[in-house]
């Protein structure tokens, strides 16, 4: 028996907006008969490209029933713009969590959602995944599909990646092929980023950019150990910043300052930067 | 809310009265029966007369029963030792539908130990062929396991003669009887196997205890080491009150085997006709013919096992599925595709499994909810829809 979420349940049981919506501005179809779940979405627009109305007809288990009628409350209101960044891990969200051996289902609904923006723009029914070469002939799963479960949902290994996409769960021929996917999309996000540098910086840029690299090389490292730090004010090459939590304490702070703080913001965004503590 | 427990062919209820008969072994009369003092003596006793009722279901010696732990253990046992017995014999037959702990355990000698391996196919209906079983079987082959009845479609194979193809060629035959014994007769008098194994929880004794029949003169290594129990086959000091439960199980089977097979029959018939004539687009998995007297096999098409048996959980039916999502696998079931069922069926299907404790007021309840809940998948599913998809209205 799966441990499903009551929200899982009650989507269900009672699920939001069954149907087909007539002369619908978007369909997305997804899946098969031969898959185990398919997933039928159509969507009409009101003003600004703005999700008037959705519903979905959809064949498959209590997760993929339950996935379906999250996606239609999630996108309704949206417009496509702000539907289009969607994601599967917002559909498992939205259901509390799913069980990781039906994460598939989350996808298939990002899928449908994707495939029916696309209609929209393009008059295109073709679905999306199916660029690209396939990998998995069991159930149809493309190159393209699996590196985007993989970077978007962080997975490391070929059961997750079966999980979500499906990739690898038939005959299991393929499974050795996306080991190398995985490998290839982790390989390149462990890389270290290099920055890309503007030559010349007005001064609001600068402060983006150091936020930027604050929020995403300097503060995780920090917050593991439970401190913090906040951005106080850059004046021309002097960033000002204040430590917080364990930081404001630490005895080794001005060194955490010269060493981690300094060295990223002048790696990321420019030689000249100097790091310097104000108390707040 | 009571609960109509259709999944019999998972596992069973313990009897009131094999609960009863074991109840004793646990504080009062707990000595160990290989012990000389009377208080183990007497104890010694209750487990050869639970032998005894044992080789009575299935027409054998006491001396040829074993207990097991359960029916994985004597099909893992089977095979690996009868392997071990014969290692000039390197070919394994089986079939494609086998149980699990025939089927993995066969391709592990497969893989691991240079064995050639034949799973013989079987027909839309569930069915073997044995003109190919003879053409198969050669003087090579160390084993046959053919399981006695299918679990999930219920489809009996005609174990008799499977038996007598085998024996014309030497080698040894095993049947897994987990879903027969106690619910259709065994004359292992009448019929030349070697090896059989069964299972307590699935004729109403509990979890953990199982039988491996071993046919007189059939050459059978010691399987589990250190200790004289069980005629030194396996070791371990025996888990005397589910002996005393199986030994009960058993006695209780044969005196209900002819209910078994007209009472408990006559309701699964009801429940087939009742849910063939008011669902859409069912088909029955399996040979109708040659079936189980407890077990339905049926697909819905154009709706997913999965949802059905969560709709149906919700007015307390429990029954099971062949759909691949309950399992947590992607793909459905391996028996009905050794069966060629189509994958639109094979995710619809689901099994019901009846037992002597099943009433007619049981089976009208889900004759009455079921409809309505394939009825409501349906409008859900985009290939339900589409009229010229579907056979009825």
């Amino acid at each position: 028996m799966w441990d499903y979420t009551d929200t899982v349940k009650d989507h269900f049981r009672n699920p939001r907006n069954v149907g087909e919506i007539e002369n619908p501005d978007c369909v997305g179809e997804v899946g098969s008969l031969a898959c185990g779940d398919a997933l039928k979405l159509t969507i009409r627009l009101g003003e600004g490209e703005r999700i008037a109305d959705a519903k979905f007809l959809t064949f498959g288990c209590a997760s993929a029933i339950a996935s379906s009628s999250a996606l239609t409350e999630i996108v309704k209101g949206m417009t496509l713009a702000e539907a289009e960044k969607v994601t599967n891990q917002d559909i498992a969200d939205y259901l509390g969590e799913l069980p990781e051996q039906k994460m598939h289902c989350s996808v298939m609904g990002r899928e449908a959602l994707e495939a029916a923006i696309r209609n929209y723009r393009t008059g295109s029914t073709e679905k999306v995944g199916l660029e690209g070469r396939v990998v998995c002939t069991c159930f149809g799963v493309t190159e393209t599909e699996i590196e985007r479960v993989v970077r978007e949902n962080d997975l490391s290994e070929i059961e997750q990646v079966t999980n979500y996409c499906k990739a690898g769960g038939g005959c299991g021929a393929c499974r050795s092929e996306i080991q190398k996917i995985v490998d290839r999309v982790r390989g390149a996000s462990e890389q270290p980023r290099t920055a890309p540098r503007p030559a010349r910086m007005t001064n609001i840029q600068k402060i983006k950019l150091i936020e930027e690299t604050i929020d995403r090389e300097i503060r995780p490292s920090l917050v593991k150990d439970g401190g913090d730090i906040e951005l106080i004010d850059v004046e021309g090459d002097r960033v000002l910043v204040s430590p917080r939590g364990t930081c404001s304490t630490c005895p080794a702070s001005p060194i955490t300052l010269k060493d981690l703080v300094e060295a990223k913001l002048r790696e990321f965004v420019s030689e000249e930067l100097r790091v310097e503590e104000v108390k707040a | 809310m009571k609960t109509i427990y259709l999944d019999n062919n998972a596992t069973t209820r313990t009897d009131d009265e094999v609960l009863d008969a074991m109840r004793p072994y646990f504080s009062d009369l707990y000595g160990n029966p290989s012990s000389m003092h009377a208080f183990g003596g007497q104890v010694a006793h209750a487990v050869a007369r639970a032998r005894e009722q044992v080789a009575a279901l299935i027409h054998c010696s006491p001396s040829e029963i074993f207990f097991t732990s359960c029916g994985t253990e004597s099909d893992n046992t089977a095979i690996h030792s009868t392997l071990e017995a014969y290692p000039e014999r390197r070919h394994i037959v089986t079939t494609r539908v086998e149980h699990p702990a025939v089927r993995v355990t066969c391709r592990h000698f497969q893989s691991r130990h240079g064995y050639r391996l034949s799973e013989l196919p079987v027909d839309s209906q569930g069915r073997l062929s044995l003109d190919l079983l003879e053409q198969t079987v050669d003087d090579d082959t160390a084993i046959v396991s053919i399981m006695h009845a299918n679990n999930e479609t219920g489809v009996v194979f005609p174990i008799e003669r499977i038996a007598q193809i085998v024996k014309s060629h030497g080698g040894v035959f095993h049947t897994d009887a987990v879903q027969t014994a106690g619910k259709i007769p065994i004359d292992l008098r009448r019929t030349p196997i070697d090896l059989m194994s069964i299972s307590g929880h699935k004729i109403h004794a509990p979890k953990g205890i199982g039988v491996l029949y071993v046919r007189h003169g059939t050459h059978l290594p010691p399987f589990i080491m250190g200790g004289h129990q069980e005629q030194g086959k396996r070791a371990g000091t025996e888990n005397v009150p589910h002996i005393v439960g199986l030994g009960k199980a058993c006695e209780l089977a044969l005196r209900h085997l002819d209910e078994e097979n007209t009472r408990v029959r006559a309701l699964r018939d009801r429940l087939r006709e009742g849910l063939m004539a008011r669902c859409m687009d069912p088909y029955i998995n399996g040979d109708p013919d040659s079936c189980l007297p407890n077990t339905l096999n049926i697909s819905f098409e154009f709706v997913e096992g999965e949802a059905i048996l969560l709709h149906m959980d919700a007015f307390g039916i429990a029954a099971s599925s062949g759909s691949a999502c309950t399992s947590g696998a992607l793909e459905p079931s391996h028996v009905l595709r050794a069966m060629g069922v189509p994958f639109t069926r094979a995710h619809g299907s689901i099994r019901f499994s009846l037992s002597r404790y099943t009433t007619q007021d049981e089976i009208d309840y889900v004759i009455e909810k079921t409809p309505p809940i394939i009825e409501k998948l349906r409008r859900m599913s985009p290939f339900g829809r589409k009229p010229e998809m579907s056979t009825k209205t």
